[in-house]
């Protein structure tokens, strides 16, 4: 298939890519740019470890071609950390409740969860349940997840 | 328009919430996939009467617009079932109906609302009733070279009462059954004016309840009475989520829980 050039703005910084129109936004953050924290889970949009933010908002890396994101603001949890790889304070409310066992799914609820809090400032249990229906998690039981986005709203 | 007319193969692509698994699970394989996304960009807006939502709005903005939840608040709270977060954020209200799911929140609200979708094609635009956009599993009855441009949805209509229903396995599952009901008081007598009870998960397509099926009065025991007639006439076959006899019972308890909410909303005695 014919590449083409495009810019992909990626957690602040730009870079110049070659793609096939059918590469995916996650095919390329992962193969490409090496992102390793952007997750190939089902390809259906079901299971949220490939989410990424695109003008802010969650979107399925999965289902986004990356010709699409060309131009647009693409977050991936990297780019929330700090210099020298601090992490961000939801990040730390992960690690202290114990909210992350095999790691895989934890981009995506990070990501998931910033975007929740940002539009509604202290959601309730059953609002951070919500917002998380799609990102699944097979280690933690959820719980521990909960907690540690309620401790971040709370902050 | 132009590219669309080139190629019988052609596959239209919207949010991609459907599509693109499809795709992705090589289920599908168009020869040319032509994205619309950077085509239209009008927010939903009110004119005549009628609430229009072009193709590309999302189901994020189906669940916050004002002007959505203030004229068609069945399809604002039903939204809420559709996906999961990131889904909403891509999926649009065309590429929900052009993608005709037998399972559709968004397509059952269109029936119950009595909606036209304007589908623009070669020899111009023409506006087609939700009930006649519908042939089956995931195939609708445009020809190919057609597009859905907009969704037209009468506005909200004093003593109007709506109510929304499903029952799903886990949250952001497809429906097993889903109910979607409008009704209309007549303004004299308080009784029925008009009851349109859309059904999905339980035939091939969403389908609209044969409205003689269901009395004027609004005892609870007659909307139950007309929610089991309703229930009967289905048939809906057996899959590895739920067997017919229990869609059509499920079909029976929330047509009758969503008829009594209707009306209790129409007459003001809940919101």
């Amino acid at each position: 298939m014919t590449q083409r050039q495009i810019t992909l703005i990626v957690n602040d910084r730009g870079h110049e890519l070659w793609v096939a129109p059918s590469d995916t936004l996650l095919d390329v953050l992962h193969d490409e740019l090496g992102l390793a924290d952007v997750r190939y889970g089902c390809g259906e949009g079901v299971c949220g470890t490939c989410t990424v933010l695109l003008d802010g908002e969650p979107v399925n890396g999965c289902l986004t071609l990356a010709v699409q994101a060309a131009g647009h603001q693409v977050t991936t949890m990297r780019g929330l950390m700090g210099p020298g790889e601090a992490l961000h304070p939801l990040q730390e409310c992960f690690l202290r409740r114990g909210a992350s066992q095999c790691g895989f799914c934890t981009p995506g609820m990070v990501l998931t969860a910033l975007d929740l809090v940002r539009r509604t400032g202290r959601p309730t249990r059953a609002e951070i349940r919500y917002a998380l229906v799609g990102n699944l998690c097979r280690c933690t039981g959820y719980t521990k997840i909960l907690d540690a986005v309620e401790e971040y709203a709370d902050r | 328009m132009r590219l669309l007319a080139s190629s019988e193969e052609a596959k239209i692509l919207a949010g991609g919430q459907s599509l693109m698994p499809m795709l992705n699970l090589r289920l599908a394989h168009p020869e040319l996939l032509i994205d619309i996304n950077p085509a239209d960009r009008r927010p939903p807006s009110v004119a005549g009467g009628l609430l229009r939502l072009p193709a590309l709005t999302r189901h994020r903005v189906l669940l916050e617009h004002d002007l959505v939840r203030q004229h068609c608040p069945l399809l604002a709270d039903a939204v809420r079932y559709v996906g999961n977060v990131r889904v909403r954020n891509r999926g649009t209200i065309g590429g929900s109906l052009a993608h005709a799911d037998h399972t559709s929140e968004i397509a059952c609200c269109a029936l119950a609302t009595g909606a036209h979708v304007v589908v623009r094609g070669p020899d111009g635009d023409r506006a087609v009733p939700v009930g006649e956009l519908f042939a089956g599993y995931w195939t609708t009855t445009l020809a190919s070279a057609e597009i859905i441009t907009d969704v037209l949805i009468p506005v909200a209509r004093p003593r109007q009462g709506w109510s929304f229903h499903e029952m799903v396995r886990r949250t952001s599952d497809f429906a097993i059954v889903a109910v979607a009901v409008m009704v209309d008081l007549a303004e004299r007598t308080g009784e029925l004016a008009a009851a349109r009870v859309a059904l999905a998960g339980v035939a091939d397509r969403v389908v609209l309840a044969d409205p003689a099926l269901i009395t004027a009065s609004t005892a609870e025991e007659d909307l139950d009475a007309a929610a089991a007639r309703i229930a009967e006439r289905l048939e809906p076959s057996d899959d590895v989520h739920a067997s017919g006899e229990y869609r059509r019972r499920l079909a029976r308890v929330l047509s009758a829980r969503a008829l009594r909410q209707a009306v209790a909303r129409a007459t003001g005695e809940s919101t």
